[in-house]
């Protein structure tokens, strides 16, 4: 049995005290449902001092409409503009909310495919965002890890996958954050200075070790939710060995808004758990105008061509790479049935 | 720290950050709740917290304050599921046992075929093939 170290559990209930407390803290790392980090922490991947806990801070908590300033109004309101989700709502609420059912049904649908019931009941949106990448060789006890050689990643020298580079390229592993970038989402990310608020596609760098902007003493505050226009059409497909449990394979989110008579006005297309980040498809403007089920193909195409898997999960990248087209063409025509 | 413990107040001293099903098995002295992987991905160790299934090899002590947690020994032996799971072969080695009948149970009285899968798609089980399982849940309900 793998056991914990020592550190400082520590129960802050408002946003300030734990922005102070992360402050105050060079080693502190903030705990929500600990879904991710308790494995890790066994892994001696983290070994924090201090723990700072997100599960009483009652800010971070809810799920519901805004003005454009970010204001909670009333469900019926005329002046809804976007909704907010807090860095504290659970898996299973996002999955189960009958509003995020309704307008962004592939955010319902992924947060639902985030691992087991158990876990979603635990697991946060926040913790989501902030998912380690994974890697074969990084997503094990210390004894393994010592017992190959460390990596890049953490505690050595070079990389066991691309043997030659000086960049880690673990796999982003999240479920929603490529959902949310095909909905023009943002964060709102709190500090002891202030709050910034950025796209979600900006919040993600191409680096598995780090793969954030977010800094040490930053929280995510919650998640803001444009509200579409009427003909907003969405998707997202997740590719794992087994059909619970497992973290993505390969994963598609897309979104469209297709203008009555079937023509698509804009889609846009994130593939991810291939990199250390979630890839926007370019190029998809192009196909703008034509009805959607015309474009799959296209679209699909294009995804191919910009995906490059490497051998960072136990499952073969040639295969993973060659179910990019497959699943793309399969979310695009989900969302052209009845078009 | 005090949480409430198959509906009856608890105080246990423990560190906070002592994983749930630890204190269970350890400081309480409840070992209905079983450890499998310790990895949050078998689904052995779940408990009730405030009526949700959750693993408690992921849960640190320190976040079930306050709350009402729930095992297998809070059943009492009398639960429906229980007997059937015993008539019903939904019980072999019986490792999955425990977590298997709290994440039906917190599916409320009489879930259907489908609710039962995807309710208990977090639960592994080596022996049974699931089916005497899904027999027993149905068993109980009908
Ligand atoms: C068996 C198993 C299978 C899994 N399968 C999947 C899967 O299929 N898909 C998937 O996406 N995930 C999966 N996960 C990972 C995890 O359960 C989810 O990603 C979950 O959303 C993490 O949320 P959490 O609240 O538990 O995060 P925590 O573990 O509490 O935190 C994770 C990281 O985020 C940081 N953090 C948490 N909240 C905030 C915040 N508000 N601001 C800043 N930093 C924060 C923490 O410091 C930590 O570094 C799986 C986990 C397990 C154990
Ligand atoms: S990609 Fe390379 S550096 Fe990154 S975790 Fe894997 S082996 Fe380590
Ligand atoms: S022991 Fe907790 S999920 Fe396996
Ligand atoms: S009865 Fe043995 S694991 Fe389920």
């Amino acid at each position: 049995m793998l056991r914990l170290h020592e550190y400082r559990y520590h129960r802050p209930a408002r946003l300030a005290d734990a922005l102070a407390l992360l402050r105050e803290h060079e080693d502190a790392l903030a705990i929500a449902g600990g879904t991710d980090l308790m494995p890790n922490m066994k892994h001696r991947l983290f070994t924090p001092r201090h723990l700072v806990a997100l599960k009483g801070i009652a800010e971070l908590r809810g799920i519901g409409l805004a003005d454009g300033a970010g204001n909670p109004v009333a469900d019926d309101s005329p002046h809804a503009r976007e909704l907010v989700i807090g860095a504290g709502a659970t898996l299973t609420e996002v999955s189960r909310n009958p509003l995020v059912r309704r307008v962004f049904p592939s955010l319902a649908a992924a947060a639902g495919k985030v691992a087991a019931p158990q876990i979603r009941n635990s697991g946060t949106m926040g913790g989501n965002l902030c998912l380690d990448t994974r890697c074969t060789y990084y997503n094990q006890s210390y004894f393994w890890r010592e017992a190959l050689g460390f990596c890049l990643k953490k505690d050595g020298e070079v990389c066991h996958v691309t043997k030659v580079g000086r960049k880690c390229v673990a796999a982003h592993s999240a479920d929603t954050p490529p959902v949310l970038m095909t909905l023009g989402a943002s964060i709102d990310l709190a500090s002891a200075n202030g709050t910034r608020t950025l796209p979600v596609a900006d919040f993600f760098i191409a680096d598995g070790k780090a793969n954030t902007v977010r800094r040490r003493d930053e929280l995510v505050h919650r998640i803001r939710i444009p509200l579409p226009a009427p003909g907003l059409r969405t998707a997202y497909r997740k590719v794992r060995q087994r059909n619970s449990v497992d973290y993505p394979l390969l994963s598609i989110a897309a979104a469209a808004r297709l203008t009555p008579g079937s023509g698509v006005e804009s889609l846009s297309l994130v593939v991810s758990a291939l990199g250390a980040k979630p890839r926007m498809v370019s190029g998809l403007d192009k196909l703008a105008g034509a009805p959607l089920h015309e474009v799959v193909d296209a679209a699909a195409a294009l995804a191919f061509k910009q995906c490059h898997p490497l051998e960072n999960l136990i499952v073969d990248p040639d295969w993973r790479h060659a179910m990019v087209p497959v699943y793309v063409r399969r979310a695009l025509e989900e969302m052209a049935v009845g078009a | 720290m005090r949480f409430i413990l198959n509906g009856a107040p608890a105080e246990v001293d423990a560190h906070p950050m002592k994983r749930l099903l630890d204190v269970l098995r350890e400081d309480c002295g409840l070992t209905g709740t079983k450890e499998g992987c310790g990895e949050g991905e078998c689904g052995a160790c779940t408990v009730l917290i405030d009526g949700e299934p959750v693993v408690s090899c992921l849960v640190p002590f320190a976040q079930a304050r306050e709350a009402e947690v729930v095992t297998i020994e809070g059943l009492g032996g009398e639960h429906p599921y229980q007997r059937a799971f015993a008539e019903f072969s939904g019980a072999q080695c019986g490792i999955c046992t425990p977590g298997m009948i709290l994440a039906a149970v917190a599916l409320g009285p009489a879930p259907t075929l489908e609710e039962v899968r995807t309710g208990l798609a977090g639960n592994l089980c080596r022996c049974t093939g699931y089916e005497a399982i899904y027999r027993a849940i149905h068993s109980a309900t009908a």
